[in-house]
């Protein structure tokens, strides 16, 4: 089979899809709040995937479900993500061989050969740097990549940075469990300082990253984190994530029994997770705590946010959480609420979700632009022969 | 009236300051001799510092010519003429001069500050020292000003002109066609007239000194050389090797997709490709090397033909990734625009000495094809080949170009694109098993008997989804697999799929004419790459002694043509000459146990092929010597 059969062949899938099924850019892309009802997504908030044909038929989580055996820790946070994320893919509607998951490597970069679709399990860090490759290739595709927080924020450091910047239509599932689990045990970029592994006996001495920070930093057009035992949240974030056009990034607090176990216990546990997490909904005030009896203000002065009893100050005095801020600062301040050492606090929700044009989206525009010029082979006949010529008889 | 002598050939060498426009100047003389029907061989040799401080050594930027009535194979060892703008010019290149050489000096920058910059006690223009040369000192800047002093320009920007007054004069002074250069300004300067026409005066006036003084009493005629009847057109080796891609994908009716990232000498390709969108072109500028190649490889996964192009250093970041590519077995392209290393090395300048790097610098056993192109033209057709093989085989091919292919140009015979071969990518859109239960299933590892190539199934086809990545592969199913017995038979698939490449690969010709005595040479020269051009001049040059001396040159470095060992067997003596330390020489005595001979030069120039020729003539005598 050509190319050309294929394309066409694909072509046709989607005409026939067309104006009926396939998913249209609405006019305000932006997902709404965390809390926002569940059911299939339809064109109405999901330009993310616009461009991705959808499925003739309903699918089922089963239908994402692959033949291979699940191979990791018995009690690791990684089974509740897959699960959650299989429960969900036949939500968005999509035809299943459009879908792309690309991992680098770690143990949850195992993910893809789980899901039955399209899957690419590459090599340490490069994984965003792959799925740019998958989602500027093709815009009929959705593109998820799969990671952990050594792939992501050691070695693959700099790929996440400049997939961020880029704002390539993707969404990047971070699995967070602040600890090296396939290496058996090192500290990662996200332990908390003086963290005592086996490379760390004396305990670790360098300031850990906050990726939610970082990727605000970068300008991240969508920033959001959830838990991995929260499966509602979960849901409801990859929901948004995968609506929003543009680079998603999705922190994903993960416990790792054998090497990092109960490193989210603070926010897991019923007994403290009321006060430990800080959840942030736009358009809502930041309240949280056992009956709301916490809540966060910013200072007008320096844009910095504190954790306050709502009872000294009042409900009116709470900051209302803008996700759709043009300037990143205002979730970047949100985002150094979260705890640097062991996690006892930490905001969860959407960061950031504005609107911007894609690396992707703007790169195929340019290549079709250039197309209109001509582009058969007298076309290209005349470029290989250029403009000084001369003939010998 | 003044005399003009009819020569075969002559090499200028413009030589000034990284500043002065000799690139552009040499570019152009290039140009203007090409359409004269010149054959033609360049060597820009520039700076990697983008302006050296002016007036010293290390900003000398120089650009070699060689011009001919016949086909010639290198730009020259020697200058005839040096055109020589300041005095770290004149220093610089001296030494290449033969005595009797001819230097046309710009005697405005033979300051006694310039001249004390660059060591000169005295000034070599009037102190008698190049008395055995033809020295011509001229005050082109003086003159350049003068002649453009209507335009209003300040000193400086009038003086920058000084190039095209230079190029006027040699235009001159070897009966050039002038109308190349004059659409060429016109076109460059269009939205700055009064530089446009401050350049086309200085051309002009160049010229017009030449014809007008008495300071040339000779001119020269090269006639144009006997080609094969055709179209022509100018093309350096990463024009062509843009072109060659843009070709292939296209006859592929595959999008291609680049990724990049900006590195001497291979930039270039990046800057043409991008400028081809209307192509179906893609490039994707990424923050580093690693991401280049990743980026095109996610582009092959999902079906389009990836590329990447980077120099040495790059390949050695790309490593991991290409390594990957070898084990999901997708179409990759990397081009490595070789420099001399290791580490930065000379950016600008040529070397040959990442073979080994090529062939086995992967963790595992991960092997490539490798091609090379001999010639700036032969980079078109080796892409070609390149992705003819990546397509067929599902691999990564690399295909190893240098500097002084890279920017070096020649005659080219511009092939008719429409009669280039289609090649089908052939993508998989149906199951190609069937399970023990008896469903239709899709094995993404289940091999072409013939080519052992696996299936190309590219995401958005139906029932084919399937995951690959870089563990182990189970036979067939491209599951996961630590089964011992399965790495080692797939270790040798992919070595065998690799090998089977053999089959694309014509076998080698070898050019040894029958002697007199109706015998054959008993010393063969082997080369691979641009030390082609080399080669065949120093080969030619001992066969006009009366010697008999073979060659053969490889494009084909993994794997090698299949009568090679053959050939390296039936000759006397073997010898390699490469610009590196015997890399190829170390693969043939591995590969076919025969002694040959490395030839090495590592200097970040081509090979001399002067002193090739001459030690040929030695070797040969040598071996005749002891057969008396």
């Amino acid at each position: 089979m050509t190319a050309q059969d294929v394309r066409s062949a694909l072509g046709t899938t989607r005409a026939e899809l067309a104006s009926a099924t396939r998913l249209q850019p609405p006019t305000d892309s932006r997902s709404e709040a965390v809390a926002a009802p569940s059911g299939p997504a339809t064109g109405g908030g999901a330009t993310g995937l616009a461009g991705v044909p959808l499925s003739l038929e309903p699918l089922t989580r089963k239908d994402f479900t692959s033949d291979q055996e699940v191979r990791w820790c018995p009690g690791c946070g990684d089974y509740a993500v897959l699960a959650a994320f299989q429960g969900f893919m036949p939500e968005l509607g999509i035809k299943r061989e459009n879908t792309v998951i690309v991992s680098g490597i770690g143990c949850s970069s195992r993910f893809p050969y789980y899901v039955e679709s399209y899957g690419l399990h590459s090599i340490h860090g490069r994984a965003t740097a792959i799925a740019t490759g998958v989602a500027t290739a093709r815009d009929d595709v959705a593109v998820f990549v799969i990671t952990g927080d050594g792939d992501a924020l050691s070695i693959g450091g700099n790929h996440l940075i400049h997939v961020l910047r880029r704002n390539v239509n993707l969404t990047i599932l971070l699995f967070n469990n602040r600890i090296y689990g396939l290496t058996k045990g090192q500290y990662s970029p996200t332990s908390e300082l003086g963290k005592i592994t086996k490379s760390t006996p004396m305990g670790s001495l360098d300031n850990p990253f906050n990726p939610v920070s970082l990727a605000l930093g970068a300008e991240a057009t969508f920033v959001a984190r959830t838990i991995d035992s929260d499966r509602k949240h979960l849901t409801s974030v990859l929901r948004a994530a995968t609506a929003h056009r543009g680079a998603s990034l999705v922190e994903i607090y993960q416990n790792c029994p054998i090497f990092n176990d109960g490193a989210f216990d603070a926010m897991k546990d019923p007994s403290t997770s009321a006060d430990a997490i800080i959840p942030v909904s736009h358009g809502e005030p930041i309240r949280f705590g056992v009956d709301g009896r916490l809540g966060v203000v910013r200072d007008p002065a320096t844009g910095a946010f504190r954790v306050v009893d709502v009872a000294e100050v009042g409900v009116d005095a709470l900051a209302v959480h803008d996700a759709h801020a043009a300037d990143p600062s205002f979730a970047f301040g949100l985002s150094r609420l979260t705890d640097s050492g062991v996690l006892h606090r930490a905001p969860i929700g959407i960061f950031r979700d504005v609107e911007a044009p894609t690396y992707d989206d703007l790169a195929r525009e340019q290549v079709a632009l250039a197309a209109g010029n001509g582009s058969g082979d007298d076309a290209l006949q005349g470029l290989v022969s250029g403009g000084d010529t001369w003939d010998v008889r | 009236m003044r005399q003009v002598h009819t020569l075969d050939r002559v090499v200028i060498r413009f030589a000034g300051d990284s500043g002065d426009g000799m690139q552009l100047t040499g570019d152009r003389f290039t140009a203007d001799s090409a359409v004269f029907g010149n054959d033609i061989s360049t060597l820009p040799n520039f700076p990697a510092e983008i302006r050296a401080p002016a007036g010293t050594l290390p900003g000398v930027s120089s650009f070699q010519l060689h011009f001919a009535n016949y086909d010639i194979m290198t730009p020259g060892d020697r200058p005839d003429v040096l055109v020589a703008m300041n005095p770290a010019a004149l220093k610089a290149n001296i030494a290449d001069l033969p005595r009797g050489g001819t230097i046309i000096a710009d005697k405005a920058d033979f300051t006694k500050r310039n001249l004390t910059r660059v060591g000169y006690d005295s000034d070599p223009l009037t102190d008698d020292s190049l008395a055995d040369y033809q020295v011509h000192a001229l005050d082109l800047t003086g003159m350049t000003i003068e002649a453009v002093k209507r335009f209003g320009l300040s000193r400086k920007d009038a003086s920058r002109a000084k190039n095209m007054f230079a190029l006027g004069l040699l235009s001159w002074l070897y009966h050039r066609p002038t109308d190349g250069t004059i659409n060429f300004l016109t076109a460059k300067f269009a939205s700055k007239p009064d530089i446009r026409d401050a350049n086309l005066t200085a051309f002009k006036a160049g010229y017009a000194f030449g014809e007008t003084t008495e300071v040339f009493a000779v001119t020269y005629e090269v006639a144009p050389a006997p080609m094969p009847a055709g179209k022509y057109r100018q093309i350096s080796g990463n024009l062509a090797l843009a072109y060659g891609l843009i070709t292939a994908a296209h006859k592929a009716g595959l999008p291609l997709f680049l990724g990049a990232y900006p590195i001497t000498p291979a930039s270039d390709v990046l800057h043409e490709l991008s400028k081809h969108k209307r192509f179906g072109v893609t490039t994707f500028q990424a923050e580093d090397e690693i991401a280049g190649v990743g980026a095109a490889l996610g582009a092959s996964f999902a079906g389009h033909l990836g590329v990447t192009t980077t120099s040495g250093p790059g390949v050695t970041l790309k490593a991991e990734t290409i390594g990957l590519a070898v084990m999901t077995e997708l179409p990759l392209i990397v081009c490595d625009i070789q420099r001399a290393g290791p580490s930065t090395g000379m950016p600008t300048k040529t070397e040959q000495a990442d073979l080994l790097q090529v062939m086995f610098g992967r963790n595992g056993e991960a092997p490539v094809p490798v091609l090379a192109p001999q010639s700036p033209s032969d980079c078109f057709d080796t892409a070609l080949e390149a992705v003819r093989i990546a397509i067929k085989y599902r691999t990564p091919v690399i295909l190893m170009s240098d500097g002084y292919l890279a920017n070096g140009a020649e005659p080219w015979l511009v092939p008719d694109v429409a009669s280039i071969p289609a090649t089908d990518p052939e993508f998989t859109a149906q199951t190609n098993a069937t399970d023990k239960a008896g469903n239709d299933v899709f094995l993404p590892y289940r091999r072409d008997p013939l080519t052992l190539a696996r299936p190309w199934a590219i995401p958005g086809t139906a029932g084919l989804e399937h995951r690959i990545g870089g563990i182990e592969k189970a036979r067939d199913t491209g599951e996961v697999s630590y089964d011992p017995a399965n790495h080692e038979e797939m270790v040798r698939l992919r070595q065998a799929k690799v090998d089977g490449v053999v089959r694309e690969i014509p076998d080698l010709v070898v050019d040894d004419p029958a002697g007199p005595d109706g015998r054959h040479a008993k010393v063969l020269v082997l080369g691979w790459g641009s030390t082609y051009g080399p080669i065949v001049a120093a080969v030619r040059r001992v066969r006009k002694t009366g010697r008999q001396v073979a060659y053969t040159h490889l494009r084909h470095l993994n794997p090698f043509p299949r009568n090679l060992g053959a050939i390296l067997r039936s000759y006397d003596r073997v010898i390699v000459p490469e610009m590196n330390l015997g890399q190829l020489a170390l693969l043939l005595r591995a590969k076919y146990l025969v002694d040959v001979h490395s030839y090495s030069r590592v200097r970040g120039l081509p090979i001399s092929l002067s002193e090739l020729a001459r030690d040929l003539e030695f070797e040969v005598d040598q071996l005749e010597r002891t057969d008396a």
